[in-house]
């Protein structure tokens, strides 16, 4: 974490705005903007800071950046964004992306993706990313111009990888199972978590009723009126406490959603591996089956039963010409093919190197961050108690 | 004052400083105790000559002088060492015959009392028992407070009579009816309530007192209807009203406390499933698994925690607020009755005024019937008076008991998840 970015530059999302304006299809739509400030970190702190840079970007500013990064760098596991729909909602929540307490979040959680991209050392060193921060006009168009959609691989291709590929790496396999089982379990405890703060939340207005009755009871009561009637403000004080404290839980979810979408990046990278692996595969079936060609070309023989061999005996043999041609095409695409195995090989290699250093990395920060997550829930529970 | 007998945990006056703290261990629960308790920070002594409504005692009429042995008995009672008289009802027991099935409680007594031939007695009573004894008490005191039985019939129809729940809820109820009775100077020297206490065979005591009703007739007896009242005694009215609001209030927060209850057996249910996906978790990880599932287990321990508040509720809570209810209403019936007997008397003395023949001498009717009125008015003060401090205290008690249990049940959960903070914290090269 050396030359990270994060210690050269104090990055900030420090607000959010309701914009107005036009859309792609010249319809006016509102959307959220958020500004970023990021200031140079001075290494002699004199007392004296920086000025602050700030530029405004909306949500999909952000998704194309990390659309970006995921196609230009496979083998890193990249940040995840903070979820685009309010997702995991319980009856007091509101699903409305203009809610102010989902902008908040969402604006923390962009502010963390931030944080997180540039304090990974591969990520940090990127020329568009360091523009995102620091350009205001043109990015989208600069973004654009490097052309990553055209590298981004089909869901199709990824897909028809996963079946057939013939000697997947068991690690990956491993971790590809891991991801799908941990994306599994954490959408099922935010669900349930869900449904708890929902049922937490009756009881506890529930007992808000009892702030009116002992409030009544106490007006006809003599002696025991006082008692009562501070019985009853408690209660109030009580139903009212649950806004709060479900509240913070809120963002114990949101970290647990984090990696919940982490899982997702992980996976990406699996199939990613998948799919290079295939075409490695299928790299090498290609070259032996030319090989096979050229040889059968050489010496006549047919080895096995082709199309080519059919038609030469219906049709006639070829011209030694056509022949030596042939042969000569092959043996340059052979030659093509070899290398071609050659560099897909370390191309694999390499990847599966940066991936896996990549993917302990992860392994690290996830370890850390979910403990202190959960560090946190208890703390915050206990503190719930003691209310 | 008798020999102390052995200290019963769950009868006989006990100074709030005595009872135990619901915190410590105890089967029976706080004991409740109806007499009054000099130990109250405000002056019981106060209260001793003054009736609620603040008005001096009358000593002039003869019926005052039974309200006046009332005092000097409760005077004796707040001591708490003249205790004489212990009563317990537990044991229950189901019994099979042919023709039907049934309860059985045992209640046993304790006592020094001259009117009682042993000084232990322990007898087998069923609830159509405790019923018979509570008719027999409001026919042969009309003008006393006779504690509410628990309901007879099952309101909710699906509950099984037969449940524990069920039976252990009734026993308590039971219990503390006897013991609201014990405890009464007057009420617990009834002669039905010492046949009820020893006899073996209480059916044919009961045969017995069919036919010796029908012979020689109650010796109080009391006119009901046709008398319309024509104002009533202030005091009298303003208990009436009070008791409308507070059954009111008792039966809104009755239901506020079920529906309560209802929502922390939901949240429950969530949060059984909640513990477990955490464990499901533990198992995929590697560094994570130990916290992962220590945060199970603090999950299931909160669980636990919460399931003993419910129970404590259901089982403490709701039929203090239940025998309150049914109390104000047969105490409104008692009110009603007063009011009957004050207008009977007041529609004689009326007559009589029209008259005008016997002047001078005003005729043994009617005042008999002002006998009456002042009677019924001095008990029932004194039952009112005895009523409201029973009440307070049972509230007290009650609030008091149920701020614990859920101060209980927070630090419960505190403990719980404090303890896995360390072990959150814990590195793996500390370990």
């Amino acid at each position: 974490m050396e030359d990270c970015l994060v210690k050269k530059m104090e990055i900030t999302v420090s607000e959010a705005e309701k914009r107005t304006g036009r859309n792609a299809m010249n319809m006016q739509e509102t959307y959220t903007a958020y500004l970023i400030e990021t200031r140079a970190v001075e290494s002699q702190g004199e007392g004296q800071c920086a000025p602050v840079d700030s530029l405004w970007r909306r949500y999909s500013e952000f998704e194309l950046l990390r659309n970006y990064l995921t196609v230009t760098y496979p083998h890193v596991v990249v940040p995840p964004l903070p979820e685009k729909r309010a997702d995991f909602v319980w009856h007091k929540l509101s699903a409305d992306n203009m809610d102010p307490d989902f902008v908040e979040r969402r604006r923390i959680g962009l502010e963390n993706f931030l944080l997180r991209v540039a304090a990974h050392p591969v990520l940090c060193l990127d020329k568009m990313f360091y523009s995102f921060l620091t350009q205001e006009g043109g990015w989208k168009e600069m973004v654009n111009e490097t052309g990553f959609q055209l590298k981004a691989d089909s869901r199709l291709k990824a897909l028809n990888a996963t079946f057939r590929v013939k000697n997947p790496d068991k690690r990956f396999t491993e971790l590809k199972h891991y991801s799908d089982e941990l994306q599994s379990v954490i959408s099922h405890l935010l669900r349930v978590r869900a449904r708890v703060a929902d049922r937490l939340y009756g009881v506890y207005k529930v007992h808000g009723n009892y702030g009116r009755v002992f409030s009544e009871w106490s007006a006809i009561e003599k002696e025991m009126g006082d008692g009562l009637q501070s019985a009853g403000h408690h209660m109030d004080v009580y139903a009212a406490s649950i806004d709060d404290i479900l509240e913070e839980e809120e963002h114990y979810a949101d970290q647990l959603k984090e990696y919940l979408f982490y899982a997702e990046a992980l996976r990406a990278v699996c199939r990613k591996h998948e799919l290079m692996q295939y075409e490695l595969e299928m790299a090498a079936q290609d070259l032996t089956s030319k090989k096979q060609q050229c040889e059968e070309l050489a010496t006549g023989t047919v080895r096995t039963f082709s199309l080519k061999g059919m038609t030469s005996k219906l049709f006639g043999q070829e011209t030694p010409e056509q022949r030596e041609a042939k042969i000569r095409i092959l043996e340059e695409q052979i030659q093509e093919g070899e290398e071609q195995l050659k560099s897909k090989n370390l191309e694999g290699r390499d990847f599966v190197k940066s991936a896996w250093a990549d993917i302990e990395r992860f392994k690290e920060q996830k370890n850390h961050d979910l403990k202190e997550a959960l560090i946190s829930y208890a703390v915050m529970q206990i503190s719930m108690c003691k209310k | 004052a008798a020999g102390t007998p052995r200290p019963l945990p769950s009868s006989g006056p006990k100074s709030l400083r005595e009872m135990p703290h619901p915190l410590a261990t105890s089967s029976m629960g706080p004991a409740l105790s109806p007499s009054p308790d000099l130990l109250l920070p405000r002056g019981i002594a106060d209260k001793d000559l003054s009736l609620p409504s603040g008005t001096p005692v009358d000593t002039s009429s003869p019926a005052s002088s039974s309200s006046l042995l009332n005092r000097l008995q409760l005077d004796d009672d707040l001591d708490g060492e003249t205790r004489d008289l212990f009563v317990t009802v537990d044991d229950p027991k189901k019994h099979v015959c042919t023709m039907e099935t049934y309860i059985t409680y045992r209640v046993t007594t304790k006592t020094t009392r001259a009117e009682f031939d042993l000084p232990e007695y322990s007898v087998r009573r069923r609830y159509q028992d405790f019923d018979w004894l509570r008719n027999k008490l409001e026919e042969s005191q009309p003008t006393h407070l006779i504690p509410p039985l628990p309901e007879k019939f099952v309101v909710k129809g699906v509950v099984d009579r037969f449940s524990e729940e069920f039976v252990e809820t009734r026993r308590k109820a039971l219990d503390k009816f006897l013991k609201r009775i014990t405890d009464h100077p007057v009420l617990s020297f009834n002669e039905h309530f010492n046949v009820f206490l020893t006899a073996k065979d209480l059916n044919a005591y009961k045969k017995q007192g069919m036919a010796l009703l029908s012979k020689m007739g109650e010796s109080v007896k009391y006119v009901t209807g046709g008398y319309k009242l024509r104002s009533r005694t202030l005091e009298f009215a303003a208990i009436g009203e009070y008791l409308d609001t507070f059954s009111l209030k008792l039966g809104t927060i009755d239901r506020i406390a079920q529906r309560i209850i209802k929502e922390q057996l939901e949240y429950l249910v969530e949060l059984r499933e909640y513990g477990p996906v955490y464990s499901t978790w533990g198992g995929l990880e590697v560094e994570l698994s130990e916290p992962l599932e220590g945060v199970s287990a603090c999950i299931g321990n909160c669980c636990t925690a919460l399931e003993e508040l419910s129970e404590d509720m259901t089982e403490d809570f709701l039929p203090v607020l239940r025998e309150y209810i049914l109390y104000s209403e047969l105490m409104k019936n008692v009110l009603k009755k007063r009011d009957q007997v004050q207008a009977e008397y007041e529609a004689k003395l009326e007559a009589v005024a029209l008259k005008k023949e016997d002047r001078p001498k005003v005729p043994t009717d009617v005042e008999k019937c002002q006998d009456r009125v002042e009677c019924f008015n001095a008990d029932l003060k004194a039952d009112l008076e005895r009523w409201q401090n029973n009440k307070r205290q049972d509230f007290r008690q009650l609030l008091m008991g149920m701020a614990d249990k859920n101060i209980q049940y927070y630090e419960k959960c505190l403990t719980a998840w404090e303890s896995i903070i360390p072990l959150l914290q814990d590195k793996p090269e500390t370990k």
